[in-house]
C-alpha cells in the first residue's frame, strides 16, 4: 500500500520535474533544431517543431565565412589559461587564508570581491592604452591575464570555503605525526581539496568563456575567441534566424558538452561555503 | 575562362609592377552586410594577383563602429584597413588620422567615383576613404497590394500620397502593413530616417547658431506624421525594427511598402530570399512639395589607419576591392544585380547593369541627395541624415531612443521632442558649442 | 594559535594574488578618476585639460542619471527575487525522488552554459519578436494580439531573459544545502504530523538561509554589470538604461571619457554601497 503511493508521488515528481526541465531548457533546444532548418522554415507559420527537412547547410554557410576552429582554439586556450593561471595564484591565498586566518582575512576577501565590481565600461579606455604601452593588445596572453584576474575573487573565495570545510584536527594530527609543511599540502591537504578544486575550475572556465566585453573590445583578428565570432552574427541583412541559430549552436555546442559531462563534479563542489 | 585568366595575368603584372614584392599579411575590419561577405568569399582573387593576405574581423555595425573607434582614437593600431561610413570620414579626416588616398594610379580612375560620394568621403578635397557601396533610400512597394489598393505610384510622389496608399494597403488581418519604417533606436538605424524625412518637412537639427530645432513646428509635424502613419499602417513591435527587421518582413510579404537604403532592392528581388521578388518596383522617396525629399546619402567606404606598417599592402587592397575590375569579378560569380552599387559611375553606363531592375532608381537617388545643402532652410552642418560633428552620434543615439519611446506609445511626440531639445542643448553646451 | 613562523609562511602565499589584485585594481582605478577631472574628449583632440568637478556635476545632473540608478536596482531586485524563489520551488521540486534525476538537472543547469550574447539573442528574435517570436505564435494560437517584448515590457523582458541565465546557479547550491539537510529531523516532524507547509516554513527555509545569502551575494556582483543583454536586446532604450549602460553611452558613443570617467566613480562607490549592505547580511550568515 505505502509502496504504492510512493510510487504513484514518484510518477507525479517525475512528470512535473521533466516538465519544467524541459521549459527551461526549450530555449536552447529551439535554437539548436533552427539550426537545422532552412531560413524559410525558420520562420514558418505555424513553427516547424520536428517535422522539416533537415538540413546541414547553415553550419556550412557558417563555417564558409568564418573559420570557426580558429575561434574555437582561442577560447579554449585563454578560458582554459586564464583558470589555470587563476587557481596557481589563488590556491596558496586561499590555504594561508583558510588555516592561518588573521583578524583581517575577512577584510581582505570581501575587499577582493569588490574589485569585480568595477564598471568594465568605465575602465576600457585605461586599459585599452595600458595595452597597447605593453603589446598586449590582440594576444591570447593578454586576454589570459585580464580573464584571470577578473575571476581570481571568486577562485579565491570558492577555495576558501573549500579548504575552511576540511578539519583543523587532521592537519594537527598530520603535524605531529612529525609532516613538513609539504608534505602536509601533498598528501593530507590536495586530496581533500580535488573535488573543491575541480569543481572552481569548471566554473571559472565556464565564466570565462562567455566573458563577452573584453575578450571582443581587446582582439582583432589572432586572438579572438567565440563570443567575437557571435559578434558577426547578430543581425546580418535578410532572413538569418537559421543562421544565427547554427551560429549560435557552435558557439554553445562545446561548453554545454562538457558542463554536462563534468556537471556532477561542478555541482558537488558549488557552494561557496553555502553548507555547513 | 580563357578570357579570365587572360584577363588576371594582365591586371598581375601590372600591380607587381608598382607593388613592392613583399607579401604581406593585412587585417580588415568590417560590418557583416551582405556586400561585403561577398567580398571576404572573393579574397583569393586579391591574393592571387598581389601575394597578400587577408584577416578578416566581421562585426556586426554597432560592434565594429565601437571597436574601430576606439582603436583610431587611442592608436592601437589592430587594423590595417578599416570600414567605416560619410560621417566618420571627414571628422577623422580632419583630425590627420586616415592616410590621404589622393595618389591612386591612373588606372584606379579616381574621376568616375560618383561626386556626391566622392564629396563626402572627402575632408578638405582630399579623399580619405574608398567607397565600396553607396546608398540612397528610396520607397520599395509591392505592385500588386498597390493595384489591388487602385492605386498607382508616380515615380516620385509625395509624403501625402504614401501615407494614404499605406492605409489602404493594409489589411491587418492577414498581416499585411501598408508600410515598415524604421523604429528601432539608433543614430544610423531611426535616427537616420527621420533626419532625413525631417528634411522634406522643412526641418533641421540646428539653426545657424548651433542651437537645437527641436521646439520647431516642423519637427512636431514629422514626428507626429511618422508615429500617426506607422500606427495605423505600420506592423507590430515597429519600435524595435530596423534594417535587417524590415528587410526580413518585406521579404515575407509582410510590407506593402518600405522606404529604405537603396542597397535593399537588390535583396528583395532576390528570388532565393524573398517571397515577392517579381511583385516589387521602386520609387524616389517621398517630399512635401518643399524641394527636399526624404532621401539620405551613405557609403560604406575602406579606409587606412595613419600610421600602420602596412600602408602599402593596404592601399593595394582598396584598389582592388573598389575598382572597376572588382565589380567585373562580382558580376562574373554572382550577377550584375549583386554587385556593389552606388560608388562608380560607369557602372551605371554599363548595359548589363542598366537592364538591372532598380539601377535607375538607385542612381536617381543618390543624385538627389545634397549632404551640402540638406534642409531649406540654411544649416551650419553638413550631411543629410546625420550632422558631421563628433557629438552627433551620442546625441543621435538618445535623441532615437525618446522618438523609439514615442513611437511605442510610452510618451506622446511632444514630450519626446521636449526632452530631445533639452538633451541636444545639455551636450552641445558641454561640447563647447 | 598559528605560530609567527606559519604567519609569515602565510604572508608570502598569499602576496601574489593580494598584489595583483591590487595592481588591477589601482591602475585602472588611478586612470579612471584622473579622467574625470579632465575634459577628455578623444575626438576632439583627446586630453583638453583640468575641469575640476565638472564632469561630476553634469553626470549627475543629468536627466538620465537617476533613472538609470533606479533601473539598475530594479534589475538587480527583480532577478534576485525571481531566481531565489523559483530556485527554491526547483530545488525542493529536484530533492524528491523520481526517474530520471540526472537528465532533468542537465536540462535545468543548461542556460548557465550559453554566453550572454547568445542567450539575448536568441530570446530577442526566436521568442520575442512580436511578428516571427514564438511568443508571437503562441498568443495569436490562443486568438490574443502578440505583445511587442522589448517595447511594452522591456525591463520585464530583460528581467526574464537574466533570471533565466542564472536560475540554474541559484537551483543548484540550494538543491546542495537542501541534500544537507538532516533527514532525520524532517521524518521527525512529519512524525509529529507538521504539515508540508510548516516543515518548509520551521525547518528548510532557516536551513537555506545561509545558501541564499549567498546566490545573492555572488550574483549581485554578476548583475550590477550586466551589459550584453541590453546592448543585444534594446541598447538602452525603452527605460532599460542601466547605470553601466549609461557609463557606455557617454565613452563610446558620445565620445566622452572625461564625463564616462566619472559615472565610473559614481557606479564604484553605489557598488560599494549595495556590497557593505550585504556584507553586513551576509557577514553575520556566514560567521555563525
Amino acid at each position: 500500500m505505502a509502496r504504492s503511493v510512493t510510487q504513484q508521488r514518484k510518477a507525479i515528481n517525475t512528470a512535473v520535474a521533466w516538465a519544467v526541465g524541459l521549459l527551461i531548457f526549450f530555449p536552447i533546444l529551439w535554437t539548436i533544431l533552427t539550426s537545422f532548418k532552412t531560413e524559410a522554415q525558420a520562420i514558418n507559420d505555424p513553427p516547424l517543431f520536428l517535422f522539416f527537412d533537415w538540413t546541414l547547410e547553415n553550419y556550412a554557410v557558417v563555417q564558409e565565412r568564418s573559420d570557426y576552429m580558429r575561434f574555437l582554439w582561442n577560447s579554449i586556450i585563454i578560458a582554459g589559461g586564464s583558470t589555470i593561471l587563476g587557481i596557481i595564484i589563488a590556491v596558496p591565498a586561499a590555504w594561508s587564508m583558510a588555516f592561518v586566518p588573521s583578524k583581517r582575512t575577512k577584510d581582505i576577501l570581501l575587499w577582493m570581491l569588490s574589485t569585480k565590481m568595477l564598471p568594465a565600461v568605465g575602465v576600457l579606455y585605461p586599459i585599452y592604452l595600458v595595452f597597447i604601452r605593453l603589446g598586449l593588445l590582440d594576444t591570447r596572453i593578454g586576454l589570459v591575464v585580464v580573464l584571470m584576474l577578473i575571476n581570481l575573487p571568486i577562485i579565491i573565495w570558492m577555495l576558501y570555503t573549500y579548504f575552511k570545510e576540511i578539519p583543523g584536527e587532521i592537519l594537527e594530527a598530520a603535524r605531529m605525526d612529525g609532516a613538513t609543511l609539504k608534505e602536509e599540502i601533498l598528501y593530507v591537504l590536495t586530496p581533500m581539496a580535488v573535488p573543491g578544486i575541480a569543481s572552481t575550475l569548471l566554473l571559472n572556465i565556464i565564466l570565462a568563456w562567455n566573458e563577452a566585453f573584453w575578450t571582443l573590445n581587446l582582439t582583432a583578428a589572432n586572438a579572438a575567441p567565440l563570443t567575437a565570432f557571435i559578434a558577426s552574427y547578430s543581425s546580418p541583412e535578410g532572413l538569418f534566424y537559421a543562421k544565427l541559430s547554427a551560429a549560435s549552436t557552435m558557439a554553445i555546442a562545446p561548453i554545454l558538452i562538457l558542463g554536462w559531462f563534468s556537471q556532477k563534479q561542478l555541482v558537488r563542489g558549488l557552494t561557496f561555503g553555502a553548507v555547513k | 575562362m580563357y578570357l579570365k585568366n587572360a584577363f588576371g595575368a594582365a591586371a598581375t603584372l601590372s600591380l607587381l609592377m608598382t607593388s613592392s614584392a613583399f607579401a604581406e599579411t593585412i587585417t580588415i575590419a568590417t560590418v557583416n552586410n551582405g556586400d561585403m561577405i561577398r567580398m571576404q568569399g572573393l579574397t583569393d582573387d586579391f591574393t592571387a594577383k598581389t601575394g597578400h593576405e587577408v584577416e578578416w574581423v566581421t562585426l556586426e555595425e554597432n560592434v565594429l563602429r565601437q571597436r574601430v573607434t576606439t582603436d583610431i582614437t587611442t592608436k592601437g593600431g589592430q587594423f590595417d584597413i578599416m570600414t567605416i561610413g560619410m560621417y566618420e570620414t571627414p571628422i577623422w579626416g580632419k583630425n590627420g588620422w586616415l592616410v590621404p588616398l589622393n595618389d591612386l594610379p591612373a588606372e584606379y580612375d579616381v574621376d568616375d567615383i560618383l561626386p556626391a560620394m566622392r564629396g563626402g568621403l572627402s575632408y578638405d578635397d582630399t579623399l580619405f576613404a574608398a567607397p565600396f557601396y553607396g546608398e540612397s533610400s528610396m520607397i520599395m512597394y509591392r505592385t500588386d497590394l498597390m493595384e489591388k489598393a487602385g492605386l498607382e505610384m508616380p515615380e516620385a510622389p509625395t509624403w501625402a500620397f504614401v501615407a494614404n496608399a499605406a492605409r489602404a494597403m493594409t489589411d491587418k488581418d492577414n498581416e499585411i502593413y501598408g508600410i515598415c519604417l524604421r523604429g528601432k533606436a539608433g543614430w544610423g538605424e531611426n535616427m537616420a530616417f527621420l533626419t532625413a524625412t525631417s528634411n522634406a518637412f522643412g526641418a533641421r537639427w540646428f539653426d545657424e547658431n548651433w542651437t537645437a530645432q527641436f521646439d520647431s513646428k516642423e519637427w512636431a509635424t514629422t514626428l507626429n506624421f511618422y508615429i500617426d502613419l506607422l500606427n495605423d499602417a505600420g506592423p507590430p513591435g515597429a519600435s524595435n525594427n530596423g534594417f535587417n527587421e524590415n528587410l526580413s518582413l518585406f521579404q515575407q510579404g509582410k510590407c506593402g511598402m518600405w522606404i529604405d537604403a537603396t542597397v535593399a532592392a537588390s535583396f528583395v528581388t532576390n528570388p532565393d530570399d524573398s517571397s515577392v521578388a517579381d511583385k516589387v518596383d521602386f520609387a524616389l522617396a517621398p517630399d512635401t512639395g518643399l524641394d527636399r525629399r526624404s532621401n539620405w546619402l551613405w557609403a560604406w567606404a575602406l579606409a587606412i589607419p595613419a600610421g600602420t606598417q602596412k600602408e602599402g599592402a593596404a592601399k593595394e587592397f582598396i584598389q582592388w576591392a573598389t575598382s572597376k575590375d572588382y565589380i567585373e569579378l562580382v558580376a562574373e560569380n554572382e550577377g550584375w544585380a549583386n554587385v556593389p552599387p552606388g560608388a562608380r559611375s560607369s557602372l551605371y553606363e554599363n548595359p548589363n547593369y542598366k537592364a538591372v531592375p532598380f539601377s535607375e532608381m538607385t542612381l536617381k537617388s543618390i543624385l538627389s541627395a545634397d549632404p551640402l545643402n540638406p534642409t531649406v532652410d540654411a544649416v551650419p552642418y553638413v550631411g543629410v541624415q546625420f550632422v558631421a560633428i563628433p557629438e552627433f552620434a551620442g546625441i543621435a543615439s538618445q535623441v532615437g531612443q525618446e522618438f523609439s519611446a514615442a513611437l511605442a506609445g510610452q510618451q506622446t511626440a511632444e514630450e519626446a521632442l521636449a526632452k530631445a531639445q533639452a538633451l541636444t542643448t545639455e551636450e552641445m553646451e558641454a561640447a563647447g558649442y | 594559535m598559528a605560530t609567527q613562523h606559519s604567519r609569515s609562511a602565510a604572508r608570502i602565499m598569499m602576496a601574489p594574488a593580494v598584489i595583483l589584485l591590487l595592481g588591477w585594481m589601482l591602475v585602472p582605478l588611478t586612470m579612471t578618476v584622473l579622467f574625470s577631472f579632465k575634459k577628455y574628449l578623444p575626438l576632439r583632440g583627446g586630453d583638453l585639460g583640468w575641469v575640476g568637478f565638472d564632469n561630476y556635476v553634469r553626470f549627475v545632473s543629468s536627466s538620465a542619471f537617476w533613472p538609470s540608478v533606479q533601473v539598475t536596482l530594479v534589475i538587480v531586485g527583480g532577478v534576485l527575487a525571481i531566481t531565489v524563489a523559483l530556485g527554491v520551488l526547483l530545488a525542493l521540486l529536484l530533492d524528491q525522488p523520481m526517474w530520471g534525476q540526472g537528465i532533468v538537472r542537465i536540462l535545468v543547469i543548461a542556460p548557465f552554459f550559453v554566453m550572454p550574447t547568445v542567450s539575448a539573442l536568441v530570446w530577442k528574435n526566436m521568442f520575442m519578436d512580436p511578428v516571427n517570436g514564438l511568443f508571437a505564435h503562441l498568443w495569436k494560437f490562443f486568438g490574443a494580439e502578440p505583445i511587442s517584448w522589448l517595447s511594452e515590457a522591456s525591463i520585464q523582458s530583460i528581467i526574464m531573459i537574466v533570471s533565466w541565465q542564472w536560475l540554474p546557479f541559484a537551483t543548484l547550491i540550494l538543491l546542495t544545502a537542501i541534500q544537507s539537510l538532516d533527514s532525520e529531523q524532517l521524518e521527525a516532524s512529519e512524525m509529529d504530523g507538521a504539515s508540508p507547509l510548516a516543515r518548509f516554513g520551521y525547518i528548510i527555509l532557516p536551513h537555506l538561509g545561509r545558501a541564499i545569502t549567498v546566490v545573492v551575494l555572488i550574483q549581485t556582483i554578476f548583475l550590477l554589470s550586466i551589459f550584453a543583454e541590453i546592448y543585444v536586446t534594446t541598447q538602452g532604450a525603452f527605460g532599460t538604461r542601466t547605470l553601466t549602460f549609461l557609463i557606455f553611452q557617454r565613452v563610446l558613443e558620445s565620445q566622452n571619457v572625461g564625463l564616462g570617467s566619472a559615472g565610473g566613480v559614481y557606479a564604484i562607490i553605489l557598488a560599494n554601497i549595495v556590497a557593505a549592505f550585504l556584507m553586513r547580511i551576509v557577514g553575520k550568515n556566514l560567521d555563525s
